[in-house]
């Protein structure tokens, strides 16, 4: 097998003449492909009355098209053992799937199709509609799932795209109709919004045949891009509590809004979070509450950035008893991280993982498409992979030390804690 | 050099025994430049005897605190320094360590595995504060309706065989066991003639060997313990098992006893879930993340396509002793798990009855050789393959996978339907939500 990766991802990239990206990056991990499909079609152009509209649509696209019917599309799936997945999250819709590289050809044609041409028939429509409702009630009944979307919803506000759930609510899924399915997906899926990844055994000119075989004829008007709403960072700290009753563990959700992908303090955000929450088991986080006080399986911290000001989110699931300890035990690291930034051997450190990381992130099909997919998305450039240890080699100690200190203010931290007594004296 | 060794099936593959009894695997895969180092123990909680369920599981978390020569806060940032990701698990036959990182780091993770086995500290103070952090895990896990009814309906399938007990342990045991307790597991265990050593990547064999020696070659051998466990008596009736608890769905699961992976019958099982449920393929790692291919299988089109469950899913899994087939089934809202269990049975009726046709076996066959080579795609998962295959059942098995597939006739998979998926063998558990005190 030959080492096509070893010296840097080299993707072939090319824009068809209907304006849709297609990346072709050939591997030699196995005789499989991966296919990815994206289009600018996330939660953020739902109407903001409609939450879940694209979650729903992500659900019924590939039930049926205006030639392949539900029960066609099924059997070409499972004939060659292919699940097909569709993710939606604020910004981004994701048809994608892997499949053998002898069924690439059928499998990439399929997908067109169902991007292109589904046709939402009403009996699946009401199947989807009622699965997703049923997915909504589990999340209900989930304390780190409430934990989290409360948490968003206080930092961004109910009414911003990202402060509410994609699946949306109940009552919004069941008012989602036809109509609206089909108007969001003319509105959204075009070519201009599509970008389209092949990773794996297969050479960039054969897979490029097939794109422009599946893709011709295909145009349709670009759609109209929606910018983030502004976010006003919270000026003091906010806390909400969920109570559940028959829970055993409480899960505590504590964060910030910080700033966009494309900022140039990305990088130097990033070491602090890898400090903060990251690092070995955890980062300072779990240091504290696992490792030295035995307090919780999990404490970490995620830095979330998009187009728009994403969130930085300490999560950890603990005794119902030890809510409060818990919650002393952030401040106390956010506190400290904040004022006091961070050693250098932590920031060297980091920095070497980090930087030590970049061939694992491209270690599968699927992992590769993902971060070419990042890539594309935020124009980062091609070689990304190649320019990453330059670009965090030259974070410094005042880089992550403004980071923390810009962020990681316990006195404006918002607070959700789901689970069986949120208060010590209730429940 | 103190070793035996030979080529396996696959020509990249090596296997070498050094002399203290140590097993040895790599395979040099040069497509990225990574390489996986996994250490497997013949242990998991079906070796544990009552009143240190968990005992395993937690030698584990144990095995990341600290050794003589790497302080506990090393033992994870040595790995992450190489841009490395670490990790371990414990189930009911085997306890293994992973990491997986650029191919410089070689040398320094088979001296941290080295350590693990030989030099672990098990300080009694991180011993107790281990302790909580468990509990707190098995607590997370019973905030999960499903979770919680597997663990009881896996408790209810089993009278005397150790699978009975969750691998995370019974409460009271993990309140009381002793630092004594976990240390002299922990000395029993892992010892290098209960270990396989895996190393899969950017590597050279004679390297990777040459290395092994030096790190591992010196760690005395020890008595490993015979592996006893009780023999499981034959099922002679249906059991049941009723959750009522707060929440807003309703489970559903079923369970019956399934072959080793070892038995004639395995594959024809492994084809008759895929045809059931959508195959998910053997790689326990990774093949069980997201919904397999699963839109023309029995029990989705007879309960999902109905509108009776929002989803189901079907789970066997390659085990060195019989353990259990098992279906769950999430409630659509406003079913009833009794109309949804009647439905599901009515199926599997048919099945059993009818028998499924050579259509739907030959998709199941190719689904499962489908994912078979989805789940190695990566230096991590060929590695994960190769040790959980040697540890669970041995010599070249996970070579044989794709044969055996093929192998498999409809005759055989409606003759295991027929007699494994019978009433009297069954575990029937509901998880019947209950309104939330407000």
């Amino acid at each position: 097998m030959t080492t096509v990766v070893t010296r840097g991802l080299s993707p072939v990239r090319q824009v068809l003449p209907n304006g849709a990206v297609v990346l072709v990056q050939e591997t030699a991990f196995s005789p499989a492909v991966t296919i990815s499909a994206s289009f600018r079609a996330g939660s953020l152009y739902e109407p903001d009355d409609l939450t879940g509209l694209a979650w729903l649509l992500g659900r019924v696209i590939d039930r049926g098209t205006a030639t392949r019917s539900a029960d066609t599309i099924a059997e070409a799936l499972d004939d060659r053992g292919v699940a097909l997945r569709v993710s939606t999250n604020r910004h981004v819709l994701t048809v994608s799937c892997t499949c053998l590289s002898e069924d690439f050809p059928d499998m990439l044609a399929l997908m067109a199709d169902i991007i292109r041409e589904p046709v939402f028939p009403p009996d699946q429509i009401e199947k989807r509609r009622a699965e997703t409702i049923s997915l909504i009630r589990q999340d209900q009944d989930n304390p780190a799932i409430r934990a989290s979307e409360s948490l968003q919803s206080l930092l961004y506000g109910p009414a911003h795209p990202y402060g509410r759930p994609a699946k949306g609510s109940v009552e919004t899924i069941e008012r989602v109709t036809r109509e609206q399915l089909v108007t969001f997906h003319t509105r959204r899926f075009a070519p201009g919004s599509l970008t389209l990844l092949i990773v794996g055994d297969v050479s960039a000119t054969r897979a490029l045949d097939h794109v422009a075989a599946a893709f011709e004829g295909w145009t349709a008007p670009d759609p109209v891009d929606r910018p983030v709403p502004p976010v006003a960072p919270a000026a003091s700290r906010r806390d909400t509590r969920i109570t559940m009753t028959g829970k055993s563990q409480t899960d505590i959700a504590y964060g910030f809004t910080t700033i966009n992908r494309l900022d140039p303090r990305y990088y130097g955000y990033s070491v602090m979070n890898n400090i903060l929450g990251q690092f070995g088991l955890g980062g300072r986080l779990a240091e504290n509450i696992r490792e030295r006080q035995g307090m919780a399986y999990y404490a970490f911290s995620a830095f979330d950035p998009s187009l728009g000001p994403g969130p930085l989110v300490i999560r950890a699931g603990v005794d119902p008893a030890n809510v409060d300890r818990a919650i002393a035990a952030i401040d106390a690291e956010v506190g400290a991280l904040g004022r006091e930034g961070p050693t250098d051997r932590e920031v060297a450190e980091t920095r070497q993982f980090l930087i030590g990381s970049v061939p694992r992130m491209l270690e599968n099909n699927q992992s590769i498409a993902t971060f070419l997919h990042t890539a594309e998305f935020f124009g980062l450039g091609l070689d990304l992979d190649r320019r990453l240890p330059a670009l965090l080699n030259a974070v410094t100690m005042d880089d992550v030390r403004a980071a923390a200190a810009d962020v990681l203010r316990p006195e404006r931290a918002s607070l959700a804690i789901a689970g069986p007594s949120a208060r010590p004296d209730a429940d | 050099m103190a070793v035996s060794e030979r080529v396996l099936h696959q020509p990249s593959l090596r296997e070498a025994r050094l002399d203290n009894g140590l097993k040895i695997l790599i395979q040099e895969v040069h497509t990225a430049p990574l390489v996986s180092v996994w250490c497997w123990y013949r242990v998991g909680s079906g070796d544990e005897r009552p009143g240190l369920t968990g005992v395993s599981h937690w030698v584990e978390h144990m095995n990341f605190k600290g050794t003589t020569n790497i302080p506990r806060d090393e033992m994870k940032s040595i790995v992450e320094r190489f841009g490395g990701m670490w990790n371990g698990y414990t189930w009911i036959d085997q306890t293994t360590y992973l990491e997986t990182a650029g191919k410089d780091a070689l040398d320094t993770l088979l001296f941290i595995e080295a350590e693990r086995m030989e030099h672990g500290l098990y300080e009694p103070e991180e011993c107790e504060s281990e302790r909580t952090v468990i509990i707190s895990e098995l607590q997370g896990g019973e905030n999960d309706p499903d979770q919680l009814l597997d663990t009881e309906v896996t408790a209810t399938a089993f009278r005397a065989h150790p699978y009975r007990h969750p691998t995370i342990g019974w409460i009271e045991d993990l309140r009381s066991m002793t630092r004594e307790d976990l240390y002299g597991y922990y000395r029993r265990h892992y010892v290098p003639d209960n270990a396989t050593l895996v190393v899969v990547g950017d590597v050279e064999r004679d390297d990777v060997l040459r290395r092994a020696e030096t790190h591992f070659g010196r760690i005395p051998a020890g008595s490993p313990p015979v592996r006893r466990r009780a023999a499981e008596p034959n099922q002679i009736g249906e059991r049941r098992v009723l959750i009522e608890r707060e929440g807003t769905t309703g489970y559903l699961k079923f369970a019956w006893h399934a072959p080793a992976a070892t038995e004639a019958e395995f594959f024809p099982m492994l084809v008759l879930d895929a045809a059931l449920t959508g195959a998910k393929g053997t790689n326990i790692w990774s093949s069980f993340r997201g919904a397999p291919p699963q839109r023309k299988a029995r029990l989705y089109t007879a309960l999902v396509e109905r509108g009776l469950a929002s989803s189901v899913s079907g789970s066997l899994v390659a085990t060195a002793e019989p353990f259990i087939y098992s279906i769950s089934l999430t409630a659509m809202e406003g079913t009833a798990l009794a109309s949804l269990e009647s439905a599901a049975l009515d199926a599997i009726e048919r099945v059993r009855e009818q028998g499924l046709s050579d259509e739907e076996v030959a998709r199941a066959r190719r689904q499962l050789k489908a994912r078979l080579v989805f789940e190695t795609d990566s230096v991590t998962n060929i590695a994960h393959q190769l040790g959980y295959f040697e540890t669970i059942v041995g010599d070249g098995f996970v070579h044989r996978m794709r044969p055996a597939v093929d192998a498999v006739t409809t005759e055989q998979v409606n003759e295991v339907a027929k007699r494994r998926l019978a009433r009297d063998k069954r575990t029937t558990g509901w998880f019947q939500p209950v309104e939330r005190r407000v």
